[in-house]
Parts: structure tokens; C-alpha cells; sequence
């Protein structure tokens, strides 16, 4: 499993696909938090970083496919991935291996956000005047996010050889897991559902996590997302099997 | 004996790749692979590499069955498989150290400084492997497959599109491993069988037509030349 991390991690530094979607996230993340003034946090006047965890979840939704959409999909169409799975490696070993490598990226551009909270902190009135337990609770609800997304994308880069539709597939089913059960719920007719229909989608997690109260149902949440979808992708790679 | 196929069938749909094959392979020669195109040569090899699992018959390699045991199998077994595809984005040295660190080789530097100098990767060693030529790509494919210094080798056409002089030195390496290894390698270039093959299969539509050493072959059919010999087996007239 490391060896499959530490070639993932070669691989993805060695192509300029992970500087780019690196660049573009924190160059988006910055323009919407000190640039324009629907979300800028110069205008809120408030010093919280709520805009950037309210914005990141729909980068995210655009940022982690991008990052995913190679692991597997690449691997087909190259044909390396005949001589992978006829190495001594399971499927796990290969399908965590390429999870937490994304993973970790996704973790590491997270940790570069972490300006801003010391810009926040040293910008408030009496210096300081941030509340670090919110931060720290929406920064572990973005890492669990990312499991999800990551789990989602590295699942549709699974299904083929094609790394555009695995792209797509993967933005629409992260966007539609993060908040379409929350629209949902909002039909009057399944009005009676409505709490259970939430509690389906990402969105009802995250804010959750967000807010600093760190409730083990929501873990439980995030971590089966991500192993269902890990399954789900485990399945896949052993279907050439049947 | 290191492979043993026995009644192997693979069914692709409607369509049977392989259809009932038999045989075995033993270290101390190289088994010659023949067969057009389409006749089940790749699809035999991916079972015995356990990429692909057969509809019925057994498949066993250094005494372990390739369904069940399929991961001890994977340990003993080298495979260039066809196309012999590469990690383009990696550079050589990087791609022989993921190799090491999957088989959890306890001196990797000493294994990738000896299968360089073996496989003549000499003055590829610091570069891009996108930025290899056909030659040097085919070299480090070989280097891949006999890393773990496996006692059985799969090679799925690995002197495809090569010159002359790259065919020669791979045909050498080829006979090399084969006085050790049990070594099966599938080609269209007859002389290369002739050259390094002590046992051929020819096999064809998924049968196969042909299971014997290489005089005995010929002294069967009247000391025709291997070529013609293919043709008669394979060609349209079946």
C-alpha cells in the first residue's frame, strides 16, 4: 500500500495537473475571501473564515475530481494496470493506496489555506478575536468531506478508460450527495421524511462538524460514505475477474 | 514441472477465446508461443498471470493453483504483458524503485544497479521514461518483470518493434533466463523461435495444433521451414 502512496504522489508532483488544480483552488479561495465583495471578509467585518467554509465544499466539488479522475482511469487506458494487479497486491492494498494519496494532496492544500486563518487572527480588532475551536472543527469537517469526494471520484475513475467522464461523473455525484438531499427534503409531499432525507446528504454533516460540535454520528457518517464508495471501487477492479 | 495447463477454456460472451488447452512448461528451455492473431495467445497468458480467470480448467503454476492461490502465484511469476505498458511520467530509476518496494526488496539499490547494468539501461537510467526510444522502453519491461528474480517469465511479444540489433541482445537475454527459468514467450518472428525456442505451441482458433520440440516438429512435416509450417497449421485453408 505505501509503495502504491509514495508512486501516486511521484506520479501526481511529476505532471502539472497538481500544481494547476493546486494553483487554481487557492487563487479562487483567495479572490472570494479578499476580493469580491459578496464574500469578502474585509467587507463582512466580522473576523470569522465562514464564507471560505461555506465556498470550499463546491470548489471542492471541482477541485478533488480533477485531482482523482487519472488514479485509475489512466492506468486502463495505458494498460498498466494489467501489470499493477499481476504484482503481488490486493485490490485494497491498490484501491487505499490511491485514496490516500489524493487524499493526502487534497490535505496539503488544505494546509496552505492555513494563511488565512493567521491573516484573520492577526487582522481583529483586539488580535485574536477568532474562534480557533469553529476553525478547527471546519477544517476537520473539509478532510472528511474530501474522503468523500475523494472515495467518489476515485470510484468513478474506476468505471472506465476515460478520464473526462470520470470527471464529470464525479463532479455531479459529489454535488448531488453534498446538498441535492437537502432540496429534496424540501418537497412537500415527502415533507414527512424530511429530517431522514437530510440526514442522507453531506451538507447536514458538515455543518454539523463546522459549527466545532464534534458528534460521533457524523464520523460514523464520513467514514461510511467513503468506505462505501471504496467498496464500491474494490468491486469494480475485481469485476475483470467475472 | 513449473506450468501445467490442463483443459483450460475462457468464454468471452458467445465467443470461446481459448477452447480446451493442455500443456506443460518446464525450466531449461524457452516455450515458443505461436498462434494469428486472436488465437488466444494474450488471453492464456493473463490467466496464467491471474489477470483474467478462466470459465473452466485448471491452471497451475509452481504447484499452485492460479484461483486460489493466485497471490503466491503473482510472487513467482514475471510478465511483460503485449504493447508492454510503462509509467511514462516516472523516470527509470523511480519505476524500478516502485517495483522493489512492492516486493519489499531488502537492498533495492543494489537489485535496480545490477538489472540496469543486465538489461543494458545504462544510459537511460536518469531519464524521463516518456523520453525513452522503443528499445530502451522494451529494456526496462524486461527489467519490471524479472525484478523479483521470478522462476517463471511471461512475455507477451517482447521483441515487437525493435531493430535488429535490439532483437539480437533480446534474444540473448531471452535464452539467458531460460537456462534457469521456465520461460514462455509468444511471437510472430520465426526465426527468433528458431533461434531460441527449444519447445513450440502453435495454437490457433483457441485449440491447440501443435505441442512439440522444434526437430520434431520439423521431421513431422517433412522438414518444411517453420513459417510454412505455421501457415499449413493456421492459415485459411483451416
Amino acid at each position: 500500500m505505501l509503495s502504491i502512496l509514495i508512486k501516486e504522489i511521484s506520479s501526481f508532483f511529476s505532471s502539472l495537473t497538481a500544481y494547476i488544480s493546486m494553483a487554481v483552488f487557492l487563487l479562487l479561495t483567495g479572490l472570494f475571501l479578499w476580493v469580491f465583495p459578496d464574500s469578502s471578509i474585509l467587507d463582512y467585518g466580522y473576523a470569522g473564515l465562514d464564507s471560505f467554509f461555506n465556498i470550499v465544499p463546491y470548489l471542492f466539488m471541482f477541485l478533488i475530481p480533477a485531482i482523482t479522475m487519472r488514479t485509475l482511469a489512466e492506468e486502463r487506458r495505458d494498460g498498466t494496470f494489467e501489470l499493477l494487479v499481476t504484482r503481488p497486491l490486493s485490490d485494497w492494498q491498490i484501491v487505499f493506496g490511491k485514496f490516500l494519496a489524493c487524499l493526502l494532496v487534497v490535505v496539503i492544500t488544505l494546509i496552505s489555506t492555513g494563511i488565512y486563518y493567521i491573516s484573520v487572527y492577526q487582522l481583529g480588532v483586539t488580535k485574536g478575536n477568532i474562534d480557533t475551536g469553529a476553525v478547527i472543527g471546519s477544517y476537520l469537517g473539509l478532510i472528511l468531506l474530501g474522503a468523500a469526494f475523494t472515495s467518489i471520484g476515485l470510484f468513478t475513475s474506476s468505471l472506465g478508460k476515460n478520464q473526462i467522464i470520470a470527471f464529470i461523473l464525479a463532479v455531479f455525484l459529489c454535488f448531488f450527495t453534498f446538498s441535492a438531499f437537502d432540496s429534496i427534503s424540501r418537497i412537500i409531499s415527502l415533507q414527512d421524511f424530511e429530517s431522514f432525507i437530510n440526514y442522507l446528504g453531506i451538507v447536514e454533516h458538515y455543518q454539523s462538524i463546522s459549527r466545532g460540535v464534534l458528534d460521533s454520528r457524523d464520523f460514523v457518517y464520513f467514514l461510511s460514505f467513503s468506505a462505501l464508495f471504496l467498496l464500491l471501487t474494490k468491486t469494480v477492479l475485481g469485476a475483470r475477474k467475472w | 514441472m513449473s506450468i501445467e495447463v490442463d483443459n483450460l477454456t475462457k468464454v468471452y460472451g458467445a465467443q470461446k477465446a481459448i477452447d480446451g488447452i493442455s500443456f506443460v512448461a518446464q525450466p531449461g528451455s524457452v516455450l515458443g508461443f505461436l498462434g494469428p492473431n486472436g488465437a488466444g495467445k494474450s488471453t492464456t497468458m493473463k490467466i496464467l498471470t491471474s489477470y483474467l480467470t478462466q470459465t473452466s480448467g485448471s491452471a497451475i503454476v509452481c504447484g499452485m493453483d492460479v484461483s486460489t492461490h493466485s497471490m503466491e502465484v503473482r510472487r513467482n511469476i514475471g510478465y511483460l504483458p503485449e504493447h508492454n505498458p510503462l509509467y511514462l511520467e516516472l523516470y527509470v530509476r523511480e519505476a524500478l524503485a516502485f517495483i522493489a518496494s512492492i516486493y519489499q526488496i531488502k537492498h533495492p539499490k543494489k537489485r535496480i544497479d545490477e538489472l540496469v547494468e543486465l538489461c543494458g539501461l545504462g544510459d537511460a537510467q536518469n531519464k524521463k521514461i516518456n523520453a525513452l526510444s522503443k528499445g530502451y522502453r522494451q529494456r526496462l519491461g524486461i527489467a519490471q518483470a524479472i525484478f523479483s528474480d521470478p522462476s517463471v517469465l511471461i512475455l507477451d511479444e517482447p521483441s515487437a518493434g525493435l531493430d535488429p540489433n535490439q532483437v539480437l541482445s533480446m534474444r540473448n537475454l531471452i535464452s539467458e533466463l531460460g537456462k534457469t527459468k521456465t520461460v514462455i514467450v509468444s511471437t510472430h518472428i520465426m526465426q527468433e523461435v528458431e533461434a531460441i525456442c527449444g519447445e513450440i505451441i502453435i495454437i490457433n482458433r483457441g485449440k491447440i495444433v501443435a505441442n512439440d520440440n522444434l526437430i520434431s516438429l520439423k521431421a513431422a512435416n517433412q522438414n518444411k521451414s517453420l513459417e510454412e509450417i505455421f501457415i499449413g497449421l493456421t492459415g485459411p485453408a483451416n
